[in-house]
């Protein structure tokens, strides 16, 4: 038995390191995707485009302005003169934000009354708004007890769709990057995994070495076995490449156990090869075996926690991702990166994510050995 | 040729798929030692009776025995016993040639001592020993289908079956082929292939033509020629070959184009000839030839095909 398996894996690794186009998959596309995703999709809001409309023109209202932007978050592009000014500022999209600052509040400031200030946001998107506004409260409240005053501030919202998350909790300095990043080293696994082994068992399939091998006494175990161990090694592999570039390139600390990691990443990759394995089984082209492949990546990206919280999700829907091995194992590894939890927190998502793996695996054997019969 | 001891028999063998009938009750007996010729045109079910055989399709019903194990219930150990080569080019291209057969050797556990005669011998057989590190896409067809058939039998399974193991060969690697399915035969191996082509047909021990599903004839090349040829072929060797094709068969006379010449059917050679003559100038063709043949296999076919 294991002699066959070797023979297989040898032969996997051989065919895989001689085709130009797998081995880009598996050495160029994850560093490319977790370059382009560790640098493009930083949630991080910076520089937020604000309007300044001033209608009280004191120290106070122009020191308010002025520290507004020393945050590093907002900076002052535009003074509107009046209300219909600031409005076409924020409707064209020339600005995010306005603060804006009424008549005689440098004069309550100084007599010690409380007054207010409006900060108005472009909430179309959730995200940024809800950033600016936190920033923004932040500077507020900080003017507020410099100067001596409880004052009041009424933040008004345009369109009023916001969200407010509490996910800074874990990441005080708001770097949405370490909290991104080892999302993006799940989907990248899961992409490489899903791909390399629907395409590898298809692949062969449409050669005719499929029909070959099954005259051959080679068992159906033996057979997945050894188009599988193969792709777990290499995905292994790419786990520990971007792991290390999101180390060292990106800085992202590793707050927990590796060794948790490693284990917990064995546990995801038995449910990817057997959602692999069982798209190998539909599929009778590459071409077909690529479309089911993003088939079920891009709504297990989309419905795992990855960039929408899963709690906001209609619950049909939330029901539903119980069944993607990604929402998992983005719990897993964000808590060993970010929070430093052990197996003593994560247990019950490495248990649910070994459930469904062996779930998954059992079917897609199953379906792999009918195709033999 | 020792008939009592079969090497494959199958009765009522069939192939359903979905509503369309691809094998159709079938039954036949191959002898030990045979090489037992499986004919028919596109499509008539020939690869799916030898997947059923291999294990590779369930047959929809009918039973059968490949090597003494039965094709419904023993289909692994069928396999350690059968050499199949597909009609489908079946190696891997991005390996080399010695890596295709150490890959294969190790699947079909053939003994490690054994491992270096095996590969040896492949190498051998296809001519290929000095392009033992060559990528098996640089190949040419002839070598390729050599080197399948090294793979597909690197155990020395005493049944072999060959679906189509000639199509897109050239004439020479053809008959090198034959050559080889000769030398297996004479050292006891059971041989069942299927082929397009009836020069091959006539070095099969015994044949079986298959048409839409249904096995239409079975016998020796020789006792088939006899018996299913009561009628004379006459050759016509004629100018434009499709009029006169047109003008025969509106007289109502069984033609067919071979190559460049058309042979017709008839019921007594004399008195057609003749005949065919006088309405071929009569029609203002150029008639170079007409002479009575020995029927060919293909001739036999045809008129089986047509038959039917
Ligand atoms: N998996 C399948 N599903 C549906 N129809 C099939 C399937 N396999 C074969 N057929 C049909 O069954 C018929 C017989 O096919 P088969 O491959 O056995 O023919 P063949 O005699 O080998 O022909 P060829 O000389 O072209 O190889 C064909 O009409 C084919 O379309
Ligand atoms: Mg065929």
């Amino acid at each position: 038995m294991f002699e066959r398996i070797k023979e297989m894996v040898v032969k996997e690794f051989s065919q895989v390191f001689r085709d130009r186009r797998m081995k880009a998959i598996i050495f160029v596309t994850p560093i490319l995707q977790l370059l382009i995703f560790g640098y493009a999709v930083t949630t991080d809001v910076k520089s937020i485009n604000t309007a300044f409309y001033d209608l009280d023109h004191s120290y106070e209202s122009r020191e308010l302005g002025r520290r507004l932007e020393a945050s590093g978050y907002f900076i002052i592009t535009g003074t509107p003169s009046s209300a219909k000014e600031m409005g076409d500022l924020l409707d064209r999209g020339k600005v995010l934000a306005v603060l804006q600052v009424n008549k005689g509040f440098g004069r309550d400031l100084a007599r010690g009354v409380p007054t207010e200030v409006q900060m108005i946001v472009d909430g179309t998107d959730s995200n940024t708004a809800s950033v600016a506004m936190d920033y923004s409260t932040r500077v507020i409240n900080r003017f507020g007890k410099e100067f001596g005053t409880r004052a009041g501030i009424q933040r008004v919202v345009k369109p009023a769709r916001i969200d407010l998350r509490s996910r800074a909790w874990y990441n005080p300095d708001l770097r949405s990057r370490n909290y991104n990043v080892p999302g993006v080293i799940a989907i990248i696994i899961m992409l490489t995994c899903l791909l390399l082994t629907a395409m590898a068992v298809v692949r062969e399939r449409e050669i005719g070495t499929m029909e070959q091998l099954m005259v051959t006494p080679l068992k159906p175990v033996e057979l997945m076995l050894g188009k599988t161990i193969p792709f777990a090694l290499i995905s292994y592999f790419d786990m520990a490449l971007v792991t290390t570039i999101g180390v060292f390139w990106f800085d992202i600390p590793i707050k927990g156990s590796i060794p948790l990691l490693v284990l917990s990443t064995a546990i995801y990759l038995l449910s990817v090869l057997g959602v692999g394995l069982f798209i190998s089984t539909i599929s009778r082209t590459q071409q077909q075996a690529l479309m089911a492949t993003f088939l079920f990546y891009i709504p297990a990206v989309l419905l795992s926690g990855f960039m929408f919280p899963i709690e906001n999700m209609p619950v049909a829907i939330q029901y539903g991702t119980y069944l993607n091995p990604l929402r998992y194992f983005l719990v897993i590894i964000r808590g060993i990166f970010l929070k430093g939890n052990g197996i003593d927190i994560l247990w019950p998502q490495m248990a649910a994510l070994l459930l469904l793996g062996v779930v998954v695996i059992m079917t897609s054997s199953l379906r792999f050995r009918k195709r033999l019969g | 040729m020792n008939h009592i001891e079969t090497a494959v028999e199958f009765s009522g063998l069939t192939r359903i798929f979905g509503d369309f009938t691809a094998v159709d009750q079938i039954s036949l007996a191959v002898g030990r030692g045979e090489i037992f010729g499986f004919l028919g045109p596109n499509g008539a079910g020939k690869s799916t009776t030898i997947k059923m055989l291999c294990g590779l399709l369930t047959p929809s019903a009918g039973s059968g025995t490949v090597g003494g194990f039965n094709i419904m219930t023993e289909a692994e150990e069928i396999k350690k016993n059968i050499g199949y080569m597909s009609q489908k080019f079946s190696l891997y291209d991005d390996l080399t040639v010695e890596e295709n057969i150490n890959f294969f050797s190790g699947i079909y556990r053939v003994p490690r001592e054994k491992k270096r005669e095996r590969k040896e011998w492949v190498l051998e057989m296809a001519g290929i020993a000095d392009r033992r590190g060559a990528l098996t896409k640089t190949l040419s067809g002839g070598f390729k289908q050599r080197l399948a058939l090294g793979c597909a039998i690197l155990h020395e399974p005493p049944i072999i079956f060959l679906d189509e193991p000639t199509s897109g060969v050239d004439p020479i690697s053809r008959r090198n082929f034959w050559r080889l399915i000769y030398a297996m035969s004479r050292e006891g191996k059971t041989i069942f292939v299927t082929t397009h082509y009836m020069d091959e047909a006539e070095y099969c021990d015994r044949l079986a033509l298959i048409y839409r599903g249904k096995i239409i004839a079975e016998g020796t090349p020789t006792a088939l020629k006899q018996e299913y040829m009561e009628r004379d072929v006459l050759e016509i060797e004629v100018e434009q070959v499709v009029d006169a094709l047109e003008v025969l068969e509106q007289s109502g006379i069984e033609t067919a184009i071979f190559g460049s010449v058309l042979h017709a059917t008839v019921t007594d050679a004399g008195q057609e000839s003749q005949r065919i003559r006088e309405s071929l100038v009569k029609a203002g063709l150029k008639v170079v030839r007409i002479e009575k043949i020995v029927p060919s296999l293909e001739d036999v076919f045809v008129t089986l095909i047509e038959v039917s």
